[in-house]
């Protein structure tokens, strides 16, 4: 602090100087102060994103040999459902035929697939996170032939794109890769 | 808090005091707590007129403790992990000496919490008590509510049942309806990219604390309340020390009253129905891959979820503009609807308190009272056809109530003339005249 005459006698009480001065100190203690608070609240709070063991429990690899057509499977990946779809020619098809048709979340079926032939899907309602029926013959696959989750009612077509209901997105595609003809990584 | 000025008397006109009386002196000159619950709870003045719907405040603190005291002993045999929760449960149902009856207690205890206080709340409603000095109370009453549906909701989660998973799917899932941020929200909740061990973990932690901090508010909100005193039916200002009789032994014998009537109610419920008011699903272990056919919250949230499920895409008449998307906007409006209690003060500005003086008010009260009754009814059924609809014209009245009727009567209903003072209508009646 360099040194000035009024700042630092202690000249009666406080001369427009001083005032200035210690409000300065104040200011400045209460910044860094609150800076330096806030900086020991992150790690508090970041405690609560994933851990590593959870982040490094991210992939899993299937083998899809025995899949038949029209079949679908679930498999869990990073704790939730994946839904397999091996897709019948009629429901390419039928899933090319609708990409005109006026959806919530308009998207091409071939941007959604690697192969046609498989569709693969997070199994989780962009709604409010129910898993959607129809990967077991017999449940209902809402009025689009794809899936239809129970919660509050959305219908998903062949290829996953939400048609009807109150979820707003398509269901999501995760990342996945075919390692050779017959398996399939997910993550 | 006042410090007596001198020390206190070796004697008293009665002679020599007791050895408990002594301590109690030395005490109370040291900090004088004694003096501040003869003050707070013995002497304080009450309203003389306070009916029965003034039991429930008093109520809503003896259930807080009974939860503390019963999560406590339920802690000391719960796992908070995924792969032992259930079966820790299940253990203290089975297992542990009277382990079934403290968490019936507990389970149970949850939903008389929110009976108590949705009637304490229906009452300051009614007679007006949010209305000045009293906003800072009200605000503080809302701040509890807020607290303990964190609380009851992570709870819920604890047993690990299939309702507690999924509930908690969809309930931190509303967060990603927030534009941008939503879903690294819904991850930082979860601690993974599901709810899972880090999520169970973390609400049980907090499961612990949040009642703890409940206290804290309330302890605010009793402060506040004791610094103008109870509203009362009348919803006028005590004139004269004629109006106001002690707490005790008045008030402290009514509420003791009230508190028997109330445990025949919650016990008779503990052992007779004691899984009457919550999900058969709930005793299914946590499924990950299975959504049940129908996820319904516990009945005291079901309002919310109604007024949740009720809102609509909200577009542009007729061109098809979507302007918010229905998620976002019912997830507003269910926030909405308990933030707006905020702003209840200055929405109803009509310097007359109580209902009883308010015609329109009084039916208009009531009308609210079946809606909120009716849209619990709708929250626990699938949001198609009548409840859907019935759902829509609900959370239209609900905010209709507080947003257009409440400041249209305070500026046009005709209020009747309110009495001189509390006693007044009293010796009225009795043919007697004031003073
Ligand atoms: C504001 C007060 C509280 C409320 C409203 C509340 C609410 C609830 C609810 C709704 C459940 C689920 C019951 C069930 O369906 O099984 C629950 C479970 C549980 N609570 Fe609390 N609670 C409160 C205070 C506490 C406290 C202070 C503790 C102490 C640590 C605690 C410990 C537990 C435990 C260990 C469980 C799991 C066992 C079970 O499910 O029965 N609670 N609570
Ligand atoms: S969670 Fe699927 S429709 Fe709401």
């Amino acid at each position: 602090m360099s040194q000035t005459a009024e700042g630092t006698a202690p000249q009666g009480p406080a001369g427009d100087d001083s005032q200035t001065r210690r409000d300065f100190l104040t200011l400045a203690t209460v910044t860094v102060g609150a800076a330096g608070a806030g900086l020991a609240v992150w790690p508090l709070i970041d405690t609560w994103n994933p851990a590593a063991d959870t982040l490094a429990l991210s992939s899993v690899e299937l083998d899809i040999k025995a899949i038949e057509p029209g079949q679908r499977i679930t498999v869990k990946w990073r704790g939730k459902p994946v839904f397999v779809d091996r897709r019948t020619p009629e429901r390419i098809k039928q899933a090319r035929a609708d990409d005109g048709a006026k959806m919530p979340d308009p998207q091409a079926d071939k941007d959604r697939v690697k192969k046609a032939e498989w569709l693969v899907l997070v199994g989780i309602c962009t709604h409010l996170g129910c898993v959607p029926l129809g990967q077991k013959t017999g449940q209902p696959r809402g009025d689009y032939g794809g899936w239809f989750c129970p919660c509050h009612g959305s219908h998903y077509d062949v290829s996953g794109r939400i048609r009807k209901g109150p979820a707003p997105n398509n269901l999501e595609v995760p990342e996945y890769s075919f390692l050779n003809e017959t398996t399939l990584r997910i993550g | 808090m006042t410090a007596p000025s001198e020390p206190p008397p070796a004697s008293s006109t009665k002679g020599k005091p007791g050895i408990i009386e002594q301590a109690k002196d030395w005490i109370d000159y040291r900090m004088p707590i004694f003096t501040f619950m003869e003050h707070e709870l013995n002497e304080y003045p009450t309203p003389k007129n306070l009916n029965y719907w003034w039991n429930f405040g008093s109520l809503a603190g003896i259930v807080l403790v009974i939860m503390i005291v019963t999560g406590i002993v339920l802690a000391m045999n719960y796992t908070p992990h995924v792969d032992h929760a259930f079966d820790s449960v299940e253990r203290i149902m089975r297992d542990v000496n009277y382990g079934w009856l403290i968490r019936y207690v507990h389970m149970n205890g949850a939903s008389m919490f929110f009976l108590v206080v949705y009637i304490h709340i229906f009452r300051g409603l009614y007679f007006g008590s949010y209305k000045p000095p009293r906003e800072l109370l009200w605000w503080l009453g809302i701040v509890i509510l807020l607290l303990m549906m964190m609380t009851s909701f992570m709870g819920y989660v604890l047993p690990w049942g299939q309702m507690s998973f999924w509930g908690a799917t969809v309930i931190t899932n509303l967060f990603s309806a927030i534009p941008l941020i939503g879903d690294a929200i819904v991850t930082w909740l979860w601690g993974g990219f599901s709810v899972g061990n880090p999520t169970l973990q973390r609400f049980f932690s907090l499961h612990y604390l949040l009642p703890f901090v409940i206290i804290g508010v309330v302890f605010l909100h009793l402060w506040a309340l004791h610094t103008h005193g109870s509203n009362n039916p009348l919803g006028i200002d005590r004139k004269s020390a004629k109006d106001s009789i002690p707490f005790h032994p008045y008030y402290t014998i009514k509420d003791l009253y009230g508190l028997g009537v109330f445990l025949i109610f919650y016990m008779g419920i503990v052992f007779f129905a004691p899984n009457a008011l919550g999900e058969a699903e709930n005793y299914v272990p946590a499924n990950p891959l299975l959504t049940p056919l129908e996820i319904v919250p516990e009945w005291y949230l079901l309002p919310y979820y109604a007024i949740l499920r009720s809102v609509p895409d909200i577009a542009i008449p007729f061109t098809g503009i979507v302007l918010m998307e229905a998620k976002l906007a019912g997830v507003i409006a269910m926030f909405g609807s308990i933030l707006i209690l905020f702003a209840l003060p200055w929405l109803d500005w009509s310097p007359v308190r109580s209902a009883r003086f308010r015609p329109i008010t009084k039916q208009l009260f009531w009308i609210f009272v079946v809606v909120c009754v009716v849209l619990g009814w709708v929250g626990a059924n699938k949001p198609e056809g009548w409840p859907l609809i019935i759902g829509r014209i609900g959370t239209a009245y609900y905010f209709a109530y507080f947003l257009v009727l409440m400041p249209l009567l305070a500026k046009f209903e005709k209020t009747r003339p309110l009495p001189e003072s509390i006693s007044e209508p009293v010796l009225r009646d009795r043919g007697e005249s004031g003073e």
